[in-house]
C-alpha cells in the first residue's frame, strides 16, 4: 500500500508542478502574444510610411481628411495625461483617506455598510458614468464656472476620480489591513495618539500597498474609454486649463476603429496608439515596481 | 425622463451593436442565427437613420410575421464596414458609398453593392433658444467649421449674445465614421477641405441636440428629425444676403434648402427574396408615410418605385 502511494505521489507530484509552472508562463506568454498581435497589425505603416516623430509631436489628427492626411497624436497624449493627472490629484487623496478612514478609524457596523456602498460604487458601468458626465455633469459645470461648455479635462477628471476611488479604497483598505497589529499596540502603547499612529506607524509599514493601490488607480484611469469618450467633449485640442476640452486616445481608438477599412493607414494608425496605450502602462507599471523595491531596498 | 432617451438610445448604439456583431462573427453568417422559422434581415448602419429603420422594422413586424429585421445603429461608415465584411443584409448610410468602398466590397464578397434612395433628410444648424441669431450662411458655417476659418466669436456674426458670455462659438460636430459629419463637411466646405480641429465630436445624431439645448454657446448640426421644441433651427442661405429657407418637408423638395440630403439602403447584389419584398415594402406608401411621421422627407409621390436609384454606381 504504501510504495503504491509513493508511486502515485510521484507522478502526482510532477504532474501538479507543470500544470502550476503553465499557469505562471501562460501570463507571460498571453501579455506577449496581445502586445504581438496589436503591433502586428499596424507593423507595415509603423515601418514604412509613417513619420515617427510627427507622429509624436504634432497635435494634428486628421485621419479622414480627403486631400490631406495627418496622423498627429500629440493633442491625444495631453489629453490622455491631463485627464489622467487631475483624475489622480482628486482620487489618491481621497480614496487613501477613506481607506484609512474605513480600516483605522470607524466601528465595525458603519465598515461593513461603508464597504458595501463603496463596492456598489465600483460597479456602475463606465458608460453610465460617461453619461452622468454628459448630461449632469456638462450643466453644473456651465453654472459654477461661467464656462462656455461643461464637457471638459475637469468633468472627464473628476467621473475618472470616482471611478478609481473605490479600486484605492479596496486595495489600500487591504494594505492596512495586512499591517500586524503588534504595530499597532507597541504605537499605543509608547502614548501615540490615533493620527500619530496612523502617520507615523500604520503609513510607512503599508506605503508600498498603499502605491499599489493608487498606481491601479492610474492604469483604471489611463485605460478608462467610454466615460472619457462621452464626458470630456471629444475635441482635438491641446488643454491650456482644465476648463479645456480634450480627447484621450483610448476615445480615439473607440470612436475610430469601427469606421477604419481594414489594413487601411488609418486602421493601422489606431493599432499603433494601442501599442503607445500599451508602453504607457507599462512604463508606469515598471516604474511602480522599481519604485517598489527601492522602498524595500533601504 | 428627457435624460433616459439619449441614454437608451447610446446603450442600443454601442452595447447592442457590439454584442450583435460579436454574435453575428460567432455564428459565421448572418441569416443561419435566430429561429429557424422566422428569417433574419440584418440592417445596420447610419446613427441618423436608426430610428426610421427601427420604425420600419417594427411596422413591418406586423406585416410580415415571418421575417424578422435587426436593426442596429453605429454611423454610416460602420454599416458600409459591416457590408463589405458581409456581416449585414442591408446597410443604411446617410452618404453615398465611395467608389472605393464598392470596389472593396465586391473584390470581399463578389457582388456589388446596389444602391436605394429611400428618403431625405434636412441637416438642420441647431443654436441654443436664447441665441438670437435667426439665419447663417453657408459661407459664414465655412469660416466657422473649416481648418482655416476665421470666425470664432458669435459677435462676428453681427449679434450681441447675452446668455453666452465668452462670446466664443462652441462648435458641436460628429465622430468621423457618422455619415453625418461626411456629408455636413462636403456640402460646407467643399470635397477637399477638413474641419478646424477643436470642435466637440459627438457620438450621435440626438446627443448633439441635447448638448446644444444644455450649452448657450454652442452651434451644432443633426438631422431634421431630432429637433425638439428646447433648441432652435437657424434658416440657411447658401449666399449671404439671399432670402434663407429653414429646414422643412417642403424646403428640402424644392430644394431651396441648400442642406438636404439623400438616404440610402445598400445591399449586396440585387436583392432577392425577403430582403426584395421589405425593400419594396420600404418604397410603399406605407413606408414612406413613417418616413414622414419621423421627421425626415418622404420621396415625391409620382412614380413612387422609379424613385428608388436602382443602378450600382
Amino acid at each position: 500500500m504504501a510504495s503504491m502511494r509513493h508511486r502515485l505521489e510521484t507522478i502526482a507530484e510532477p504532474a501538479i508542478e507543470l500544470i502550476i509552472r503553465l499557469c505562471g508562463i501562460s501570463s507571460i506568454v498571453f501579455v506577449f502574444g496581445i502586445f504581438f498581435f496589436v503591433f502586428r497589425e499596424g507593423a507595415s505603416f509603423f515601418f514604412g510610411g509613417l513619420d515617427l516623430v510627427e507622429f509624436l509631436t504634432s497635435p494634428e489628427w486628421f485621419p479622414s481628411s480627403v486631400s490631406n492626411k495627418r496622423y498627429g497624436v500629440l493633442a491625444l497624449i495631453a489629453g490622455t495625461f491631463s485627464v489622467t493627472i487631475l483624475a489622480m490629484i482628486i482620487a489618491v487623496p481621497f480614496g487613501i483617506g477613506a481607506a484609512i478612514y474605513v480600516s483605522e478609524f470607524c466601528s465595525p457596523k458603519l465598515k461593513e455598510t461603508f464597504k458595501i456602498v463603496i463596492e456598489l460604487l465600483a460597479a456602475i458601468p463606465s458608460v453610465v458614468w460617461g453619461f452622468i458626465g454628459l448630461t449632469i455633469m456638462n450643466e453644473l459645470i456651465i453654472d459654477i464656472f461661467n464656462a462656455p461648455i461643461g464637457l471638459t479635462v475637469l468633468n472627464g477628471g473628476l467621473i475618472l476620480a470616482l471611478m478609481s476611488v473605490p479600486i484605492i479604497v479596496s486595495i489600500g483598505e487591504d494594505a492596512l489591513k495586512a499591517v500586524p497589529d503588534s504595530f499597532r499596540e507597541a504605537a499605543v502603547a509608547l502614548g501615540a495618539t490615533r493620527w500619530q499612529l496612523v502617520y507615523r506607524a500604520l503609513l510607512p509599514a503599508a506605503k508600498n500597498g498603499l502605491l499599489a493601490a493608487s498606481l491601479l488607480g492610474v492604469a483604471r484611469a489611463v485605460g478608462e474609454t467610454m466615460a472619457v469618450l462621452m464626458a470630456t467633449g471629444h475635441a482635438v485640442n491641446m488643454p491650456g486649463s482644465p476648463l479645456d476640452s480634450v480627447r484621450t486616445l483610448t476615445a480615439t481608438i473607440a470612436a475610430e476603429l469601427g469606421e477604419a477599412p481594414l489594413g487601411s493607414d488609418h486602421y493601422q494608425v489606431l493599432f499603433i496608439i494601442g501599442v503607445l496605450l500599451f508602453s504607457i502602462n507599462f512604463i508606469v507599471n515598471l516604474t511602480a515596481d522599481l519604485i517598489v523595491k527601492g522602498v524595500r531596498d533601504e | 425622463m428627457r435624460y433616459l432617451l439619449p441614454f437608451r438610445k447610446y446603450l442600443l448604439c454601442t452595447t447592442v451593436v457590439g454584442a450583435l456583431g460579436l454574435l453575428q462573427v460567432g455564428c459565421g453568417g448572418s441569416k443561419e442565427n435566430g429561429a429557424p422559422d422566422k428569417a433574419v434581415i440584418q440592417n445596420a448602419g447610419s446613427d441618423t437613420m436608426v430610428n426610421l429603420a427601427q420604425a420600419w422594422a417594427e411596422d413591418y413586424a406586423v406585416v410580415a410575421t415571418t421575417v424578422s429585421i435587426e436593426v442596429s445603429g453605429g454611423g454610416s461608415g460602420t454599416g458600409i464596414a459591416s457590408l463589405i465584411n458581409g456581416t449585414v443584409d442591408i446597410a443604411n448610410c446617410s452618404r453615398k458609398m465611395k467608389p472605393e468602398e464598392l470596389e472593396r466590397a465586391e473584390q470581399n464578397t463578389g457582388k456589388r453593392p446596389v444602391e436605394f434612395v429611400v428618403g431625405y433628410d434636412a441637416l438642420a444648424v441647431y443654436v441654443h433658444l436664447d441665441n438670437p441669431l435667426d439665419e447663417i450662411s453657408i459661407e459664414q458655417l465655412a469660416q466657422i467649421y473649416g481648418e482655416k476659418g476665421n470666425l470664432t466669436k458669435w459677435s462676428e456674426l453681427g449679434i450681441r449674445h447675452t446668455a453666452c458670455e465668452s462670446d466664443e462659438i462652441i462648435r458641436i460636430s460628429r465622430q468621423s465614421n457618422s455619415g453625418t459629419y461626411h456629408y455636413f463637411r462636403e456640402a460646407i466646405l467643399g470635397s477637399t477641405k477638413d474641419f478646424k480641429l477643436g470642435s466637440r465630436d459627438l457620438h450621435g445624431s440626438k446627443d448633439v441636440v441635447d448638448l446644444v439645448e444644455n450649452t448657450p454657446c454652442a452651434l451644432g448640426y443633426s438631422g431634421m428629425g431630432y429637433a425638439t421644441e428646447h433648441v432652435k433651427m437657424l434658416k440657411i442661405t447658401t449666399i449671404k444676403g439671399e432670402t434663407a429657407y429653414p429646414p422643412t418637408l417642403e424646403t428640402a423638395l424644392e430644394g431651396t434648402y441648400p442642406i438636404a440630403r439623400p438616404l440610402y439602403m445598400y445591399t449586396l447584389g440585387e436583392p432577392t427574396g425577403d430582403i426584395k419584398t421589405y425593400i419594396d415594402w420600404v418604397f410603399s406608401e406605407t413606408g414612406q408615410k413613417i418616413v414622414e411621421t419621423n421627421g425626415y422627407v418622404p420621396l415625391k409621390r409620382e412614380g413612387t418605385e422609379s424613385t428608388g436609384d436602382m443602378t450600382g454606381e
